[in-house]
């Protein structure tokens, strides 16, 4: 089966990051597919660079680069949400003419329309916090 | 996006404006995924019906009122708007009080099987 994942929950918030996290192990350790993780609304936080977690804390931003490589996982930011909350990567940063950026590799900025489009290709959406 | 059939999207809108992000995000991707040539629903329920309350005066907490936002909704072709009907009876909401008025007033029988109609539920 083909899922998605919505996550709106922020990192360490709440517990709903971190069962985001888990639910997309255990998919896909059961032989299914994750088509797409769209961060939304204060989720967009966990694919900031400069998280720093302690060393003996959840580092959500690296579990999740690691896992998309293994599986080949797009993790997609919403813009909109990302960049009022201060996620840019390096083309909207110029575009903005800001001093930094700080969106973590392997997370790629986009629109609403990558929700719709994983809602519509996936067998199953599921969404975490909110 | 990729070319698919299109599918039956309800996104759900459970809590009240202003107090978190959630009712204005839900109402972004509603109207973001109507150039999506999908079949879109929208289902007010719990303190989401809140948002549906004409003559909200949010400019005071600089924001916009949702009573000004609600109505574009039928030009973006959004016209399958539904109401929990307990959930505006337990608040003591009249229907008479909502900023729209092409509502369909539904009680959670039918929510029931309007939820199993769907191919997916975007819930906020």
């Amino acid at each position: 089966m083909i899922f998605s994942l919505a996550i709106y929950a922020a990192p360490y918030s709440s517990q709903a990051s971190d069962s985001a996290y888990r639910f997309a192990l255990a998919l896909l350790e059961n032989g299914h597919t994750l088509y797409r993780v769209f961060f939304y609304q204060d989720g967009v936080h966990t694919a900031s660079s400069l998280s720093t977690p302690p060393q003996d804390d959840i580092h959500f931003t690296q579990n999740w680069q690691t896992l998309a490589k293994k599986h080949n996982i797009d993790l997609v930011v919403c813009i909109a949400a990302a960049l009022k909350r201060g996620l840019l990567n390096q083309q909207e940063a110029t575009r903005y003419d800001k001093p930094a950026f700080n969106l973590a590799e392997g997370f790629e900025i986009s629109g609403l329309g990558q929700l719709v489009d994983a809602a519509v290709m996936s067998d199953r959406l599921i969404t975490f916090g909110g | 996006m990729n070319k698919a059939p299109a599918k039956k999207l309800l996104f759900i809108s459970r809590h009240a404006p202003y107090g978190s992000s959630l009712a204005k995000d839900a109402l972004d991707a509603v109207l973001a995924s109507s150039a999506y040539d999908q079949q879109l629903s929208l289902l007010f329920m719990d303190d989401g019906v809140f948002q549906l309350l004409s003559n909200q005066s949010s400019t005071e907490i600089a924001q916009k009122s949702f009573s000004s936002i609600l109505p574009v909704l039928p030009l973006y072709e959004i016209n399958s708007i539904y109401v929990h009907y307990e959930s505006l009876e337990k608040r003591q909401i009249t229907i008479n009080e909502l900023v729209l008025d092409s509502v369909q007033i539904i009680d959670s029988a039918a929510i029931c099987s309007l939820l199993a109609q769907q191919d997916q539920l975007l819930s906020f």
